[in-house]
């Protein structure tokens, strides 16, 4: 299928799947990991994509990210079919569209947390002499602003996460996606990252982000999300409009 | 990604394995460290050969002969000849002053000048030695021939002033001296002086000798008288094997300023072979002329022209040019030699390199995820690998720079323990240095291809699943 759009023509959705397949080949055997998946995100629209373990939620995480391709299908991102992408534009698009949390954080431990904020600048190419500025403030959204010389390792989970937050935020891309954000943080950490997230999806000024959540917590995705999509065996079980 | 922030990380990361990074990059400076001595002494070789053939001035220069006279080969044309020349080649030709004359106003050529050469008794009392005197261009004292001279040069074209060879400087002195205690005094020369026979007049009888000439000497145009004069010594030129100036065939044991040599009328075998080949040695005519050219590049068309006009001609070009071929080729062995250990020091590169993929493997995923486009990643390891090569290379050359020193030392202690005196025969050129570099870096680039390609082709997917 070859679906095409451009971003003034993205009909007011921040991504789209059509039909999207993500198959592997195991030896003879087949995984659909994901199996013609059709699915429309509203731009500003908080969604949780809930399942169990191998239900293929991550997969289309990252066909989402541009960090994998479909087998077949479309996926449509700000108007633009990442299908058809070259690498360099997909590049492009997890730079600049999406900003990506991940469960273990993914901080490089030999980087100071404000390094670490810095690296999508550098990918971006952005001056120097703005970034500095740009790292402070999304340290500070995210309540960081007093650790910026620490190593990863020199903070607690939640600060890392938080550390991780302002590196997804920092070049200010128009989508959040966030895999199991929550998932290797205690209970009370993991409430102050949805608050956090919560916030970057409706902020107090200022339009707010289309926020993608891939998460195996049902409370947090009927407390935070505007609509619940489940998938079971790579298609989607149910969806649940909740806001 | 820009450069600046590749080159940051690429010194961040080799930072992080320091010790496995430092080994790899003193690997690259020993390769470059031999690559560099080996062709040091190659450099420094053909330097040393150069310098001498350059000290006599021979470059830029064109000998020219009577044909008959040339001492390389009877009835020999030019020194450089082919078909064309050889079509061109007009009988044998006196060289005289209309000669000298034609030779100067050929394209190049800056100076004529006769070569002045004679045998004579040098004398400072109470010693004497015979020994050979030779006239000087003024030209010569730019030419490196005196390098080393103690004292300086002529201060004029027509005074009686002289400069003396090292090692007949040391023969006229009393053991101990040294040769330089010479210069200001005095020296007489003792030569066979040619003096001109008038013509007989129309009333002389058949019998009648003029000036007392005998009819031999009447005949021949000239008479053969001893001759004495003083001179100033000016300069004394270090001996040859001292590593001075002064080598080269125009070695003479003393100089004397050209027009002075020239007045001085001394016999010299040109004119007895002009005798047996004329039946008279009257007028001006030259055993030889050098003719010097503008640069070396021109000496192949004088040396043409002249053959043309029918005298012989010979230059050092011919020679040099085999002399420079051998040197290319011996420092193209070198290089290569000096290049192995480069090529193992880029195994190492690649090992690391590959390691260092491994490693960070999840590092590379996050970069990816972040917007990293395969081409980034794939610079960054450039980067790494052109990072070890610029200091493996600095410290190379550096390293290089002290092998080449220390073999320069040696063999000058070795040298000196067998009596002579030790040349230098090491150099680094800046060309050597700045290549050197930049060969290493080339080198380290080439070794981080296939890693770099490694890493720009890792699925972030999986990089980022990696434990």
């Amino acid at each position: 299928m070859n679906v095409t759009e451009t971003h003034s023509n993205s009909n007011g959705f921040a991504v789209r799947a059509v039909s999207v397949s993500r198959h592997y080949k195991m030896g003879d055997a087949v995984i659909r990991a994901v199996n013609e998946i059709s699915l429309e995100i509203r731009t500003g629209e908080f969604i949780a994509l809930l399942g169990a373990s191998g239900s293929g939620k991550s997969t289309l995480l990252n066909l989402i990210a541009g960090l994998d391709r479909p087998t077949a299908g479309a996926i449509l991102a700000q108007g633009r079919d990442l299908a058809t992408l070259s690498s360099e534009e997909l590049a492009d698009h997890r730079n600049h569209t999406i900003g990506i949390v991940f469960q273990s954080f993914q901080l490089l431990p030999r980087m100071s947390v404000e390094e670490n904020v810095e690296l999508p600048l550098r990918i971006a190419e952005v001056p120097r002499g703005e970034r500095p500025a740009l790292v402070r403030d999304a340290l500070e959204r995210v309540g960081l602003g007093g650790r910026t010389k620490h190593r990863p390792m020199e903070i607690s989970g939640g600060e890392q996460q938080r550390a991780a937050i302002a590196r997804a935020l920092v070049n200010r891309p128009m989508i959040l996606l966030a895999d199991e954000p929550t998932g290797n943080l205690d209970t009370k950490t993991g409430d102050e990252i949805m608050t956090l997230i919560g916030e970057i999806h409706h902020p107090a000024s200022g339009s707010g982000r289309t926020i993608i959540m891939v998460t195996h917590e049902r409370a947090l995705a009927e407390k935070y999300a505007d609509r619940i999509v489940t998938l079971s065996d790579g298609s989607i079980a149910k969806e649940e409009r909740l806001r | 990604m820009k450069l600046g922030d590749l080159t940051e990380l690429a010194a961040r990361n080799l930072r992080e394995a320091i010790l496995r990074n430092s080994l790899t990059t003193i690997g690259i400076s020993v390769g470059v460290a031999s690559l560099v001595a080996l062709l040091s002494l190659g450099v420094g070789l053909q330097e040393l050969v150069n310098r001498n053939i350059g000290r006599a001035g021979l470059f830029n220069t064109v000998a020219v002969r009577p044909r008959q006279n040339t001492p390389f080969g009877q009835g020999g044309g030019g020194g450089r000849r082919n078909a064309a020349d050889a079509a061109d080649l007009l009988p044998p030709r006196v060289l005289d002053d209309a000669a000298r004359r034609e030779i100067a106003a050929l394209p190049n050529v800056l100076e004529v000048n006769p070569e002045v050469r004679f045998t004579a008794e040098a004398r400072i009392e109470p010693r004497s030695r015979l020994t050979l005197v030779a006239g000087m261009a003024a030209s010569s004292e730019s030419s490196g021939t005196l390098e080393g001279m103690v004292g300086k040069f002529f201060s004029g074209p027509n005074v009686q002033e002289a400069i003396l060879q090292g090692n007949l400087a040391m023969r006229l002195l009393d053991d101990g001296k040294a040769p330089e205690s010479l210069v200001g005094q005095q020296i007489t020369l003792r030569f066979a002086q040619r003096q001109a026979v008038p013509q007989a007049t129309a009333q002389a009888q058949p019998g009648d000798v003029p000036n007392g000439a005998s009819p031999d000497e009447e005949a021949l145009g000239f008479s053969i008288i001893p001759g004495e004069k003083q001179f100033r010594i000016v300069g004394v030129i270090p001996a040859p094997d001292s590593g001075g100036g002064g080598g080269g065939f125009n070695n003479a044991g003393i100089y004397l300023p050209l027009a002075v040599a020239q007045d001085l009328e001394v016999v010299q075998g040109q004119d007895l072979r002009e005798v047996m080949r004329t039946g008279s040695g009257q007028g001006r005519r030259y055993a030889a002329l050098n003719v010097v050219a503008g640069s070396p590049a021109a000496v192949g068309e004088i040396e043409s022209a002249v053959g043309r006009m029918g005298f012989a001609a010979f230059s050092l070009i011919d020679v040099t040019r085999n002399l420079r071929t051998f040197f290319a080729i011996f420092d193209l062995f070198l290089g290569i030699f000096g290049s192995l250990a480069l090529a193992v020091a880029s195994l190492g590169i690649i090992n690391t390199l590959v390691m260092a993929i491994l490693e960070r493997r999840r590092e590379i995923g996050v970069l990816k995820a972040l917007g990293a486009a395969d081409r980034d990643v794939r610079h960054l390891f450039f980067a790494e690998a052109g990072v070890m090569g610029l200091v493996g290379g600095v410290f190379g050359v550096l390293l290089g720079w002290a092998i080449g020193r220390a073999i320069q030392f040696g063999t000058g202690v070795y040298l000196k323990r067998q009596g002579l005196t030790a040349p230098n025969i090491w150099s680094v050129p800046w060309w050597l240095v700045a290549g050197a570099v930049v060969f290493a870096i080339l080198v380290s680039l080439a070794s981080g291809i296939y890693p770099a390609s490694r890493a720009a082709r890792l699925d972030p997917v999986e990089a980022l699943r990696y434990e």
